[in-house]
C-alpha cells in the first residue's frame, strides 16, 4: 500500500494544472465553477466551445487507448487530471457522456468501421452525445424497454417510442438508444443498441421543467426515426447496455468529488462569515461532510487501485448510495448554515442561488442512476447472496 | 499510488484470520473473559512464539519483523473480527507505538527485544478521573499524573484510570504533567516496569469484558532519569501522535467487528424461517444489511488509508506531507469506524431477533465492544469537533 504517486505522475499534474491556468481565462472565465448537475443548463455554447479547447489541447478521453485517439493514461494520471480540472474551477463537460459513455463502449463493442465514424467527433469536442436508456414508466427497471426498432427491407432500423430524463438531449448530436428488435421478446432479451442522429426528422426534444424551474432533462420521441448504426448483433442490446455502466463507475468519479469538495469549501466559508461555525450541531454537521467526502475518496482510490485480485468488489458496489446519500444530506446542509438567507432567491422570477439549486438537485441524486432502494437491492444481492427480489407479473 | 494489499500483506492478513478463527472461537473468548487476567496466557504464548504478531512492527534491529502500521492495522482487523482477548492491543497497539514515537535508544533497546522474546507486555496510562468529564476527556488535558524533577531521577504521583491492561502488563508508559501546568505544556512520558515500588494496581469490571481496564495509583513513586522518554518540550504533541497511532489500531479493530457482525447477520438471516421464507428475502432487512456493508466498505478504506498515513508519520524515511496528515486521519477513521461498529452490532441484534438479545448468542459480546471501544479515546461526536476545529476556527 502506497499513497504516494510517482514523480512522472507529479509532472503530469503540472503539466495539466499549467495548462488549465493558462488556458481557462478570457472568454472562458465566466465557466469557472459551472455546469454540472444541477447547473447543466447553463452556458451551453461557451461550454461547447470549451471542449473544442480542450480537445485542441489534447486534454479530451485522456483515458482512451492511444490506438483510438486517447492519451493512454494511467488510472493514477486520470485520477491526476480529474482531480486538477476540478480543483481549477474548469467547467462540467457537455463531452462527458461521448466521452466516458458512449466511446469506450464503442471501443469495446463496435466494428473498427463504426469506432473511425463516431470516435473523431467525440475526440474533438465537436459531437456531443446523449443516453437513451430511461422510458416512462419504467424508471429504474431498465429492462421494460418499449421503444421499438423495426428493420425495413433495405436493412436499415426504424425507431419509435420515446425516452426520458434524457439529460443534455437539447444540446446533443447523437443518442445511443436501446430499444426492442423483436417485438415478442420481454425483459433484456431482445434488445439492441442503436446509434441515433439527434438532426433528422422524427426526433422531437421536449424539456422537462424541473422543480428547480430548468430544464436539463429531456422527453425525446422517435417517430420512424432513422436509426444510423447498430452496435452488435439485434439481441445484444443489453450485454451492451450494461458493459456501459460499467463505465459509469469509473475514474470520473474523482472528478465529481472534486466538485462536491468545491461545494463544500463554500459552505464552510458561508459557516465561517455568519457565525454557523460556531454552532456546536453544525459544526458536527460540518465534520460530517468533510468526513464523508474524504473517505469517499479514498473508497474509489481504493476501487480503482485492485488488481486481478479485485477486492474491491463490494466498495465497487456502495459506491453510489454512498455518495448520492452523502450528496443530499450537503444540500441540507447548506441550507441551514444559511438559516434563514437560504429561503432568499437570486432575482425574480425564479432564478435560485447554486445553493438552492444544489439543494433541490440532489434530491434527484438518490433517484437517478438507480434509486437508493434499488441500490440496496442490489448490495443485498450482489454483495451479500440474499435472495432476489421477486419479480412481478403486471 | 497503489492503494491496495501487497502479496504479503496479503498473507499476514490471511494467516492471522485462519489462526484466530481456530483458536479464538466463541468458547475461547467466553473463558478468558471469565478470568480476571481477561485472556489465556497459553495462547499469548502461542502468538507471540509461532506467528510472532506482537514483533510486526518493532525494527529488525530489535529483533522484530519491521514491517508496518499497514500490516498492524490488518492484523488488528482480523483480531477485531474474533474479539480476541489477548494483551495485543495494549502491548502492540499502545505500547510499542509509544517506544516507536518517545522512546529514547536505550528504552527501545531495553524493552523491544523483551517484547519480541514474548516475556514483556506492555501498555499506555495517561487519564486519570478529569477524563470522564465533559463526556470525555482523552488528551493532554486528562492526563492524571504529576512528576517533579528530584535527586537522581523523577518523582511521579496521581491516579490513572481506563488504562488498558493495566492490571497485568509488566511495563507502564505513563504521561505526567509538571505541578501548575495545561493543555501541552509540562507534559512528559515515562516508561517504568509495572513493579515498581510505589505503584498500586487494581482490575476494573467493565462492560466490555473482552478487554480489561485497570486503575493505577501512583504513590511518590521514586524513578531513574534513564525512565523519562524523549520529546522534551514536545512530549505533549508527541502524546498526541501516539494517540492517533492508537485511534488507528482501534478502528482497525472495530472495522473487523463490523465486518463480522454483518457476517453474522447474513448467515443467520439465510437459516432463520418466519412466514415460510428465509428473512433474509424480505426487502426491509435486506436493506438493512446493505446499510452494514456500506458502512463496512467504506470503513475500510478509512483504516488503510489513515494505517498508510501513520506508516508515513512512524518510518523515519517517511513523506512529511502526509504524516502531517496523522491527526485528521485518525479522528476520521476512528470516528467513522466508532458509529459504524455501534450501527453493525445495534443492527445484527434487531436482525436477530429475540435471540439476538441473549446471552448465549455472541451478539452482544459485540455489541458492549462497540460502545467501549466508540467511548474510549473519544467517540464520534468528538474527533468531530477535532475535524471542526482544523476547517472552521
Amino acid at each position: 500500500m502506497k499513497l504516494t504517486f510517482t514523480a512522472a505522475d507529479e509532472a503530469f499534474r503540472a503539466e495539466i494544472a499549467g495548462w488549465l491556468k493558462d488556458n481557462l481565462c478570457g472568454e472562458f472565465e465566466v465557466l469557472r465553477f459551472r455546469g454540472g448537475p444541477g447547473d447543466e443548463h447553463m452556458f451551453p455554447a461557451e461550454r461547447k466551445r470549451w471542449e473544442q479547447k480542450l480537445a485542441e489541447g489534447g486534454w479530451t478521453c485522456v483515458g482512451w487507448p492511444r490506438e483510438h485517439g486517447g492519451r493512454g493514461c494511467s488510472i493514477e494520471q486520470q485520477v491526476i487530471f480529474h482531480e486538477e480540472y476540478a480543483r481549477a474551477g474548469a467547467p462540467g463537460r457537455v463531452g462527458h457522456i461521448g466521452e466516458g459513455l458512449a466511446g469506450p463502449t464503442l471501443i469495446a463493442f463496435a466494428s473498427p468501421e463504426q469506432q473511425q465514424k463516431y470516435l473523431p467527433g467525440i475526440l474533438a469536442g465537436t459531437e456531443l452525445w446523449c443516453q437513451g436508456y430511461s422510458e416512462p414508466g419504467a424508471g429504474s427497471d431498465l429492462a421494460n424497454v418499449r421503444t421499438r426498432a423495426a428493420q425495413g427491407a433495405d436493412g436499415r432500423w426504424m425507431l419509435n417510442g420515446q425516452k426520458v430524463w434524457t439529460s443534455l438531449a437539447h444540446e446533443s448530436d447523437w443518442c445511443f438508444v436501446v430499444a426492442r428488435t423483436d417485438p415478442e421478446s420481454r425483459g433484456h432479451k431482445g434488445l439492441g443498441f442503436f446509434l441515433v442522429s439527434m438532426h433528422q426528422p422524427g426526433v422531437t426534444v421536449r424539456p422537462i421543467e424541473q422543480l428547480t424551474g430548468t430544464s436539463e432533462f429531456n422527453e425525446v420521441f422517435f417517430d420512424d426515426a432513422l436509426a444510423a448504426d447498430i452496435v452488435g448483433a439485434p439481441g445484444d442490446g443489453w450485454k451492451v447496455a450494461m458493459g456501459l455502466l460499467g463505465f459509469e463507475r469509473g475514474v470520473s468519479t474523482l472528478g465529481q468529488q472534486m466538485q462536491f469538495q468545491n461545494e463544500l469549501d463554500q459552505i464552510v466559508r458561508i459557516a465561517r462569515d455568519n457565525g454557523a461555525a460556531r454552532n456546536p450541531a453544525l459544526r458536527q454537521r460540518i465534520a460530517e461532510a468533510h468526513i464523508g467526502l474524504r473517505l469517499m475518496r479514498y473508497n474509489a482510490m481504493r476501487m480503482l487501485s485492485q488488481d486481478s485480485n479485485n477486492e474491491a468488489g463490494p466498495a465497487a458496489l456502495v459506491y453510489k448510495l454512498h455518495w448520492a446519500s452523502w450528496h443530499r444530506n450537503l444540500g441540507a446542509l447548506a441550507m441551514d448554515v444559511l438559516g434563514p438567507e437560504a429561503d432568499m432567491a437570486e432575482s425574480a422570477p425564479y432564478n435560485l442561488t447554486r445553493l438552492q439549486s444544489l439543494f433541490l438537485f440532489t434530491r434527484s441524486d438518490t433517484l437517478y442512476g438507480g434509486t437508493n432502494q434499488i441500490q440496496r437491492n442490489i448490495i443485498a444481492e450482489r454483495g451479500l447472496g440474499m435472495p432476489k427480489e421477486a419479480k412481478g407479473n403486471l | 499510488m497503489e492503494f491496495r494489499f501487497t502479496d504479503e500483506q496479503r498473507m499476514i492478513r490471511d494467516t492471522a484470520a485462519a489462526f484466530l478463527q481456530d483458536v479464538s472461537d466463541s468458547s475461547a473468548v467466553r473463558k478468558a473473559m471469565a478470568t480476571e487476567l481477561g485472556y489465556d496466557p497459553d495462547l499469548w504464548q502461542r502468538i507471540c512464539q509461532e506467528l510472532c504478531f506482537q514483533s510486526i512492527t518493532v525494527p529488525e534491529v530489535y529483533g522484530g519483523m519491521g514491517l508496518g502500521q499497514v500490516e498492524l492495522a490488518a492484523v488488528l482487523e482480523q483480531m477485531g473480527k474474533v474479539l480476541l482477548c489477548s494483551p495485543f492491543f495494549a502491548t502492540v497497539g499502545l505500547g510499542v507505538n509509544a517506544l516507536l514515537l518517545a522512546g529514547t535508544e536505550e528504552q527501545k533497546e531495553r524493552y523491544l527485544p523483551a517484547i519480541v522474546d514474548g516475556a514483556l507486555t506492555a501498555t499506555l496510562g495517561w487519564t486519570g478521573a478529569e477524563a470522564a468529564r465533559f463526556g470525555g476527556q482523552w488528551g493532554c488535558e486528562a492526563i492524571g499524573l504529576r512528576w517533579q524533577a528530584c535527586e537522581n531521577g523523577y518523582r511521579l504521583s496521581g491516579e490513572l484510570r481506563y488504562v488498558i491492561d493495566g492490571h497485568s502488563a509488566d511495563l507502564l508508559i505513563v504521561a505526567a504533567r509538571a505541578p501548575g501546568t495545561a493543555g501541552r505544556d509540562g507534559v512528559a512520558l515515562f516508561a517504568l516496569p509495572a513493579d515498581t515500588a510505589g505503584v498500586s494496581r487494581e482490575w476494573q469490571p467493565t462492560l466490555d469484558q473482552t478487554r480489561r481496564q485497570a486503575r493505577l495509583q501512583f504513590t511518590d513513586v521514586l524513578v531513574p532519569a534513564c525512565a523519562r522518554m524523549s520529546g522534551g518540550e514536545a512530549a505533549g504533541r508527541m502524546l498526541d501522535d501516539i494517540l492517533a497511532l492508537v485511534k488507528v489500531a482501534l478502528a482497525a479493530e472495530q472495522m473487523g467487528a463490523a465486518q463480522k457482525v454483518l457476517d453474522m447477520s447474513v448467515a443467520y438471516m439465510h437459516e432463520r424461517v418466519q412466514f415460510g421464507r428465509q428473512i433474509a428475502s424480505y426487502q426491509a432487512l435486506k436493506h438493512k444489511a446493505a446499510d452494514m456493508l456500506l458502512k463496512c466498505e467504506v470503513s475500510r478504506s478509512a483504516v488503510y488509508y489513515a494505517a498508510c498515513i501513520a506508516e508515513e508519520r512512524v518510518n523515519p524515511e517517511g513523506d512529511a506531507r502526509l504524516a502531517d496528515e496523522l491527526a485528521e486521519a485518525a479522528a476520521m477513521a476512528k470516528a467513522y469506524c466508532s458509529d459504524t461498529l455501534f450501527h453493525n452490532a445495534g443492527s445484527a441484534i434487531q436482525l436477530h431477533g429475540g435471540v439476538g438479545f441473549t446471552w448465549e448468542y455472541d451478539v452482544h459480546l459485540y455489541f458492549k465492544r462497540a460502545k467501549a471501544s466508540e467511548l474510549y479515546l473519544g467517540a464520534g461526536t468528538a474527533q468531530r469537533e477535532l475535524i471542526a476545529s482544523l476547517l472552521l476556527d
